[in-house]
This record gives structure tokens, C-alpha cells and sequence, in this order.
């Protein structure tokens, strides 16, 4: 019994240990963005802001830089960007689960070698095929490139997978097509799997940098992170307004965070992967 | 609807599943397709269904010939073993899905659901999802999905296997109730020879892709065409004893005992094998008797109590009568009926 509390003890010291390195950075971002300059200045530091509803950083960020343009050039391309790729994996994983064609799995072993691949290395071709397509310093350069992800497309190949023979054979019975089968059975079948999809999506979408700095060179088509980084070494030398930058552009993930954790996480641990 | 088969056949690559297997099977019957496990009873419900396309023969349904028409087409209801509903719809909804891929309006196909799932009994379920329901009511829900577009033939693949001992019997007398008051032909695969015997109107007993007998399952039971036929079904099993014609006689392989028989079809000196229901053994403490046995061993099932007995070194199990208390070890004689009392040929197996 004793054993087992101080076991128990040692758990929860290390969990809290772990949760409070990981969450402090954060926390130093919000409570530093709200902080007067006196407040923000003092030693030995201030950890709490005398006032929680003090946005002076905040507007005066978004009057140096036009953050709100960087905020829905964000959504915009996030948005797109998840909706296509989605409907894209969703075709793929169909085909190379359900689809009978010759070569199949020789394609799909093909596919999954290339996910070997790092973007990184694939960066210079890419950035050579966009230009070819003319669509270099657009929002569309944002997206395009991103459609097709192999690595979603083979999460959810696995769950379609899972879903047994005859549910598809039992619906061509009474009459459903392929088409039909696919997004009235195994779309809602597979949700769980498709919201992480989807999320891991909108995470990576939502934080694309190195691409985006390569591809986008005029400030009305800058995403948040590409925005935020032009704002620390062009604009603002006063840290309190980075802190406020940084705060708006990572809100949105933290709220989606917040109401769809169950689906990150179950999505993280059941690829093993990072998406 | 009546259907035919005619010299149907399914290779999966070189292996043969179904072999120029050819039936009728007669309009609002119930028939049993029987057979040991990968005798090719689910591949001849799928080539029925249009989910497999046959190797070669044909299939009638009544005098058209469905052989290549596509499953929507064929108006057949299936129901499969792990009865394949969406796990994402609710009772109802999964029981009018078959409506609305025929887009009927939402009205209509909800009030023909209704109906259906009063006929199964699971009306007070119809807002549950799949996963909320006992294996009967799934089944029963998989049942009335198949039935709501009121097909013309309903196959229904192992529906019991999933079922506890106790649900099987109900559901068993269910399904043959819905068929009754629906009125549609069906076929249903089993490999329990007692599901089969106890509710269907005929058995099709297959064996590695062929057929071995097909009537009604009293005929099947005392009139087996052959030993896998007789050893398939009743329970207890037959017996079977192993020896030669002499003479006119049996007599067991180690010669210790002999009966006489009359069939003129035995040939002097053929190995066979006496297939003997337990039931068509009479056992007594004297008198005239056709062999001589020690009992080895006794157990009871229900109300009736049974008994392994030495014939020479064979073995049969044998109904005690209730007259006698018998001891293991006591000498008995045993008497044997006509009726369930058959001769195989060893090598064929073939009935002499
Ligand atoms: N897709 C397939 N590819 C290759 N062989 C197959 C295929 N489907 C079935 N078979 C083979 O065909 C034979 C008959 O299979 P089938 O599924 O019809 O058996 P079954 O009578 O339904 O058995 P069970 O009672 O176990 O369901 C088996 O030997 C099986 O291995
Ligand atoms: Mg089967």
C-alpha cells in the first residue's frame, strides 16, 4: 500500500513536472502579450498582469502589420486546403481499398516507398513545377502541392480496411453503387478516422512555413507564420507585440485543440506517426 | 419463385469450390444448404446472389436466366453471417436502406421499415444503433433490411452461427416463422445438421463442392444414398461397423460375430460397412439375437441414457431400454430393426 502512493506520488510529481515545462512557454506568451511595458520591463519579473484585459499590444500589433490579412489569407488557404485534401484521400483510400485494378498493390508499395521521401528534398521540384504552372505568389500555390497526402491516404486505406466485406457486398446487393456505398457507408463509418485526417491537415496546414516563404514574396497573400516571422525582423523590436502576434496565430489551433484533442490524440497514437 | 441451377461450377484458381452442381429450388420453400465447413456452401449463395460470377452453368431464376445479371438486378434479400449492418445507422434506417438507394420517398420507406421490424420483432428498438443490440436482434434486424424490398429469393449465410445454444433454437423456429408468412423461397446455409432437419421443408447436403443428397430431411435421415450422407446427420451419429460378405452374411472384421442379411445386392466377399442408428438397436438380457456385446460405458443426454458397447473390438452407442438397469461390463444382446440399418460399400462409400 505504502509502495503503491509513493509510486503514486512520483507519477504525478513527473506528469506535473512534465505539464508545467510544457505548458509555461505558452502561458509566458499570453500573460507577456497582455503586460503593460512597466509590467513587462520590471525585475525582479511580473508573473501575472495586473490586468487580463489589457489588448493595447494586440491593436497596436495589428496596426503595424495587417495581421487580419495574414489571419484569412491562413484560413482561407487552411480551409481549402483541408477540403480538397480531403476529398482526395478519401477517392484514394476507396480505390486502393476496395477497387480491384491491375497493379494495385504495386502502386500502392510505390506510394508508400515515396513517403520516405522528406519534403524537404522534394522542395526544389516542386517549387520548379510551380512556376512552370504559373501560379508562383498566389493562394493557390498554398494549396495545390499539399492535394494529395500518401500518408493520410494510407491511414485511412487502413481503416477502410477495417470495415468488413459485407457491408460493401450486402449494400451492391440492393442496389447501391460504388459512389453511393462509399459516402453513405464508409465515409460516416470511418469519421473518427477522417476528423483526425482532417486536423493533422488543418495543424500542418495552419504552420506551413518553409514552403510558403519560398513561394509567397508580396504581403498580401502572407500567411499568419510567414507574417509573424516578417513582423519580428522587419517591424517590431518591442517583444510585448511579437508575444501579442504570436498569441493570435496560434489561438485558433489551441481552440480546435481544445475541442478536438480526443481526435488528435487517438489519430497520433493509432498512425504512430507524426503527421 | 423457383429456382435452378444447372451444372454450376466455381474454381478459385485451380481449386474447384462448387462442381457441376445442379438443383431446382421450388417456389416458397425453405431449403437447407448443409455441408461441412469449405464444402462451398457460402460460394453457391454468392453466385446466386451476383456477388461471385460462375466458373460455368447457369442459374434460373423461374425461366429467366440470371447467370451474368448484376446483384441489384436479381431482386435477391441476403443476409450474412456477421449479418453486415452499418454500424452508423439506426434500426430503422439500416432497415430502410435497401428503399432508399431505390429512392421511395422518405414517408413511405419509413412506414414500410416499421412494418418490417413489427414482422422481426424489434419494433421497440428502431432508434438504436447496431452495436446496441443482443446478436438476435441484430439478426432479426439483418432479416427484415434483407425482406423490406420484398425479394424474390432470401439467402440467408450461417445467420444462427453467432448465437448462443439457447437463441439458436428460438431464432431457428423465428426464421421459419417470418418465412412461413412472407411466403418467399429461401435458401439457408448451415452447418448444423439439427438447424437444418428441424425447420427447413428440404436439405442439400454438399461435400467438397458436390452435391451428395438433396430431399426432404426424414428421406435424407432413412434413406441416405451413401456413408457421408448417413454419418452427416442424426445425433447421436450412426454407428459404423466394419466387415465383409460371407455367405449371405456380415461378419465383422475380426470374425467374432456374423447377421444375416438380405440384400440381394451384396456381392460375396465385398468389404462394407453397416451403418446401425442407435435407435434401431434393441438391447436385452436374453433371447434370440443377431450380436453379442459388453457394455463399456454409460451416459445419459436429457431423459434418454445411452451405451458404448464392444462388439468384438468395434464400438456402438446404442439407446438402453428403461426396462433393466445394466452394469458396465455385463454381456447384452442386441437385436437390430430394418429401418436404419444400411450398407455401404468401403471403398465408395456408395449405399449397397
Ligand atoms: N476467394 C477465394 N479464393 C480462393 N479460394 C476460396 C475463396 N473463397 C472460397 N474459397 C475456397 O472454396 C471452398 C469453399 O468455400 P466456401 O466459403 O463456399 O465454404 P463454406 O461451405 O461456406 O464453409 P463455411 O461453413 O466454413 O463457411 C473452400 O475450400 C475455400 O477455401
Ligand atoms: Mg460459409
Amino acid at each position: 500500500m505504502k509502495g503503491d502512493n509513493i509510486k503514486k506520488f512520483f507519477i504525478y510529481f513527473f506528469l506535473a513536472l512534465g505539464a508545467i515545462v510544457m505548458v509555461f512557454p505558452f502561458y509566458w506568451m499570453i500573460s507577456g502579450a497582455l503586460k503593460t511595458a512597466a509590467e513587462y520591463n520590471s525585475y525582479p519579473p511580473v508573473w501575472v498582469p495586473s490586468n487580463w484585459l489589457n489588448f493595447d499590444n494586440f491593436v497596436r500589433a495589428f496596426q503595424k502589420a495587417p495581421f487580419q490579412t495574414y489571419f484569412l489569407n491562413s484560413l482561407l488557404v487552411t480551409l481549402c486546403s483541408v477540403t480538397l485534401t480531403g476529398i482526395v484521400t478519401i477517392l484514394g483510400a476507396f480505390a486502393f481499398s476496395r477497387l480491384r485494378f491491375p497493379g494495385r498493390e504495386l502502386i500502392f508499395s510505390f506510394l508508400l516507398a515515396f513517403m520516405m521521401v522528406p519534403f524537404e528534398m522534394m522542395v526544389i521540384t516542386n517549387y520548379q513545377t510551380v512556376t512552370k504552372m504559373g501560379i508562383i505568389n498566389t493562394i493557390p500555390v498554398l494549396i495545390v502541392p499539399f492535394t494529395t497526402s500518401i500518408f493520410y491516404t494510407y491511414i485511412l486505406k487502413n481503416f477502410f480496411d477495417t470495415i468488413p466485406d459485407s457491408l460493401y457486398y450486402s449494400a451492391r446487393i440492393d442496389g447501391a453503387s460504388n459512389w453511393k456505398y462509399l459516402w453513405r457507408i464508409m465515409v460516416p463509418i470511418a469519421k473518427p478516422s477522417l476528423v483526425t485526417i482532417m486536423l493533422l491537415n488543418a495543424i500542418s496546414s495552419w504552420n506551413s512555413f518553409l514552403w510558403t516563404s519560398m513561394v509567397i514574396n508580396s504581403d498580401k497573400y502572407r500567411t499568419i507564420p510567414l507574417g509573424l516571422f516578417a513582423f519580428m525582423t522587419e517591424g517590431g523590436s518591442d517583444p510585448k507585440l511579437q508575444l501579442a502576434a504570436s498569441t493570435v496565430s496560434v489561438l485558433p489551433m489551441i481552440i480546435l485543440f481544445l475541442f478536438a484533442r480526443k481526435y488528435i490524440v487517438n489519430g497520433v497514437a493509432r498512425g504512430g506517426l507524426k503527421g | 419463385m423457383q429456382v435452378r441451377i444447372e451444372h454450376l461450377t466455381k474454381k478459385f484458381g485451380d481449386a474447384v469450390a462448387v462442381s457441376d452442381f445442379s438443383m431446382n429450388f421450388d417456389d416458397g420453400k425453405l431449403v437447407a444448404l448443409l455441408g461441412p465447413s469449405g464444402c462451398g456452401k457460402s460460394t453457391t449463395l454468392n453466385m446466386l446472389s451476383g456477388i461471385l460470377p460462375v466458373t460455368s452453368g447457369k442459374i434460373y431464376f423461374d425461366d429467366d436466366d440470371v447467370t451474368n445479371t448484376p446483384p441489384q438486378d436479381r431482386g435477391v434479400g441476403i443476409c450474412f453471417q456477421n449479418y453486415a449492418l452499418y454500424p452508423h445507422m439506426s434500426v430503422l434506417e439500416n432497415i430502410a436502406f435497401p428503399l432508399e438507394i431505390k429512392k421511395v420517398p422518405k414517408e413511405e420507406r419509413l412506414a414500410k421499415a416499421r412494418e418490417m421490424a413489427k414482422l422481426v420483432h424489434v419494433d421497440m428498438l428502431l432508434d438504436r444503433k447496431p452495436k446496441e443490440l443482443s446478436g438476435g436482434q441484430q439478426q432479426r434486424v439483418a432479416i427484415a433490411r434483407a425482406l423490406i424490398k420484398t425479394p424474390r429469393l432470401l439467402l440467408l449465410d450461417e445467420p444462427l452461427s453467432n448465437l448462443d445454444a439457447r437463441l439458436r433454437l428460438e431464432m431457428r423456429e423465428e426464421i421459419r416463422r417470418i418465412q412461413q408468412e412472407t411466403g418467399v423461397t429461401t435458401i439457408f446455409v448451415t452447418h448444423d445438421q439439427e438447424e437444418a432437419m428441424s425447420i427447413c421443408d428440404k436439405i442439400v447436403l454438399m461435400k467438397d463442392g458436390y452435391l451428395q443428397q438433396e430431399d426432404k430431411p426424414q428421406t435424407l435421415y432413412d434413406d441416405p444414398h451413401n456413408l457421408f450422407v448417413a454419418n452427416f446427420l442424426g445425433n447421436p451419429p450412426i454407428n459404423n461397423l466394419y466387415g465383409t460378405i460371407q455367405n449371405g452374411r456380415f461378419v465383422l472384421e475380426d470374425g467374432s460375430a456374423s447377421i444375416k442379411i438380405d440384400n440381394p445386392n451384396a456381392k460375396e466377399g465385398e468389404k462394407v460397412v453397416m451403418g446401425i442408428r442407435a435407435e434401431s438397436v434393441t438391447i436385452s438380457k436374453s433371447g434370440d439375437h443377431d450380436f453379442e456385446a459388453v457394455i463399456k460405458q454409460r451416459y445419459t443426454m436429457g431423459k434418454e441414457e445411452l451405451a458404448f458397447l464392444n462388439i468384438g473390438n468395434q464400438v456402438i452407442r446404442v439407446y438402453l431400454s428403461s426396462d433393466y438397469t445394466y452394469d458396465v461390463g455385463e454381456k447384452v444382446f442386441l437385436n437390430l430393426r430394418q429401418k436404419g440399418v444400411f450398407l455401404f460399400d468401403q471403398e465408395t462409400g456408395e449405399r449397397i
